[in-house]
This record gives C-alpha cells, sequence and structure tokens, in this order.
C-alpha cells in the first residue's frame, strides 16, 4: 500500500468518526466540531488522491479546491458557533429541541 | 450538567450505529482502493495553459485564473458568513484588562513580522506555494493576537473604514471582472500579457478583505462604535 492511499483511507476514517460523533452528540458545539472533523477528512482525501499524478507535481485543481473549501469551512464554522451562542444565550439550551414521533 | 442537557443516544442505538456506519466506512474505502493508481486529472490541461495565466505556480493559477469564479464566489461566502455574524447581534464587550508587559512587548514584536510574513505569503504565491488565502489567515492571526492582548481598532475605524476593508476584495475581484467584460467580452478572462498584474491585484485586495473578515469573524458579533 503506497502513501497516497494510507492518507485517502485516513481521510475516509475521519470522514466516518465524524459523522458518527454528529449522530451520537446532542451538544450542538460537539455536532460543529464533528462537521469540522467530516470536513477535514474530506480535504485529506482530495489532496491525497490529488497526488496519483505521474509526474512529480500533484495535481494543483483538487488543492486549490480544499483551499478554497477550507477558507468556507472556517467561515461556516464561525456562523455556527455565532448562531449558537445566540441560541444558549436567548433559551439556555445548547442543543435543538427533541421531536417525538408519534 | 443535568441529564436534559446532555440526553445520549441509549446504549443500544449506539451499537446497533455501528453496522451502518463501518458498511458506509467499507463503501467509501472501497471506491477509494478501486480507483485506478494513477490519474492525471485535470494536471495536464493546467501545464499546457501555465504559460497564459501570468503566475508559475499552478495551484495560484487555478485559483485566480482558471477557475476565478470559485474563488470570487468564495470571497462572498466570507462577506456573507460574516453578515450572518453581525446580524446576530453586537459583539460581546469583554473587560478590558491592561496586558501585562511581557505580552504587550511580544505581541509588539510578533504582529509587524506577521504583516511582514503575510505580505511575503501574497508575493511569493505567485511562484510558490502561498498565495491570497495564507496570507490572509496570518493576518487575520496577528488581528486575532491584537484582540486576545487587549488591543482594539478605535472607534473612528469601526464604522465606514472597517465595511471598506471587508468588501475590498470581493470588490476588487468584481470590478476587475466588470472591467475586463466591458474591455474583452468575457468575465475574468485576463488579457494575457497583464494576468499577473491583475492576479496581485485581486490578491492583494483579497488578502485584506480575508484577514479583516476572519478576525471578525472571531469577535463573534457586530462591533458596535458606542459599545
Amino acid at each position: 500500500m503506497n502513501s497516497i492511499l494510507l492518507y485517502a483511507l485516513l481521510g475516509v476514517g475521519l470522514f466516518t468518526l465524524g459523522l458518527h460523533a454528529l449522530i451520537v452528540h446532542a451538544h450542538l458545539l460537539r455536532k460543529i466540531l464533528a462537521i469540522n472533523v467530516m470536513g477535514s477528512g474530506v480535504f485529506l482525501m482530495l489532496v491525497a488522491l490529488g497526488g496519483r499524478t505521474p509526474g512529480a507535481s500533484p495535481d494543483p485543481v483538487p488543492h486549490a479546491m480544499v483551499i478554497t473549501g477550507i477558507v468556507v469551512a472556517v467561515s461556516a464554522t464561525a456562523l455556527a458557533l455565532a448562531l449558537l451562542l445566540r441560541m444558549q444565550a436567548k433559551t439556555g439550551r445548547t442543543q435543538l429541541p427533541e421531536e417525538r414521533l408519534e | 450538567m443535568s441529564a436534559v442537557e446532555h440526553s445520549q443516544p441509549s446504549l443500544l442505538f449506539r451499537r446497533v450505529l455501528l453496522l451502518p456506519l463501518l458498511a458506509f466506512a467499507g463503501g467509501l474505502a472501497y471506491a477509494v482502493l478501486s480507483l485506478p493508481e494513477q490519474a492525471t486529472g485535470l494536471s495536464d490541461q493546467v501545464a499546457a495553459n501555465m504559460e497564459t495565466s501570468g503566475v508559475s505556480n499552478p495551484v495560484t493559477a487555478v485559483l485566480l485564473n482558471f477557475r476565478g469564479y470559485d474563488t470570487l464566489l468564495e470571497m462572498a461566502v466570507l462577506l456573507v458568513a460574516l453578515l450572518g455574524v453581525w446580524s446576530l447581534g453586537s459583539a460581546v464587550v469583554h473587560r478590558r484588562v491592561d496586558p501585562e508587559p511581557v505580552l504587550s512587548i511580544l505581541v509588539g514584536g510578533l504582529v509587524p513580522m506577521m504583516i511582514m510574513m503575510a505580505g511575503y505569503l501574497l508575493w511569493v504565491g505567485a511562484a510558490a506555494p502561498g498565495g491570497a488565502f495564507q496570507a490572509g489567515s496570518v493576518l487575520a492571526a496577528s488581528g486575532i493576537l491584537l484582540l486576545l492582548s487587549g488591543r482594539h481598532l478605535p472607534v473612528r475605524l469601526l464604522g465606514r473604514p472597517l465595511r471598506l476593508v471587508l468588501v475590498l476584495g470581493l470588490g476588487a475581484f468584481v470590478a476587475v471582472g466588470v472591467a475586463l467584460l466591458s474591455a474583452s467580452g468575457m468575465f475574468l478572462q485576463y488579457p494575457p500579457g497583464l494576468a499577473g498584474a491583475f492576479i496581485l491585484l485581486i490578491e492583494a485586495a483579497a488578502t485584506l478583505s480575508i484577514g479583516v473578515t476572519l478576525t471578525a469573524l472571531f469577535l463573534g458579533g457586530r462591533p458596535d462604535p458606542d459599545a
């Protein structure tokens, strides 16, 4: 197994770990962190798979997409954290209300 | 820590959840493993067009030239995220404390170096890893360092000057795009000889905007001049 596949599979692992945390944890801060871990997994996979070119230099397109993605992820996280703080200030709760299926 | 606040799914649910998650991870891993060992992707097209891109770093060429739309919209996403944060309320006013002398001297020495570092990253982005986003992040780090050590923007800069810098990146991008649209009929289609200059102009504006936007996002709310 070469290192590219190792990193790509690590990305898969990170994504799955984040998905697990997203489902299991009710606290919204943990959900935001989980989404970030999932995003990191996607970025790791994209960058790793961009290295499969025959030459020495990797494919620049996935790298540019990851840079774009990181900035979007950071700003979305900031917005999510601000929403969470606002919700906590208004309602005192840090998790979404439970929906009971009747 | 009340039971309601941190309700956890039952142990059974978590055990059962593992099965679909492992199956999902297995499917993804299978997809990764079944990819061809070598793939050129779009690197050949990028390499073939590097001459006309105006820069010699392929990632910067993709970001600012070949896929300039992505970066333009990304600047818009940053601005919209900040507008979202600002619309939620004003920034929490933290207790203002005078930083200790050691911290004060350290910050005073670090911040100018970080600004120089940002300028270097911006410049070197044309030929090597670097560019507007990296430079903007370093700039934002210095801004957050300043905020954390108790230094704030003077009130007179919080209104229009701050907003001007925030929209500078997107504004420069759109202005260049519209100017080129009226000159050559194509949005963001740089003329061959001037591509490098246009990219540097957009990147410089974007660096400032990214740095200030990220610092403003860190504040977590709209800075109020009267607060």
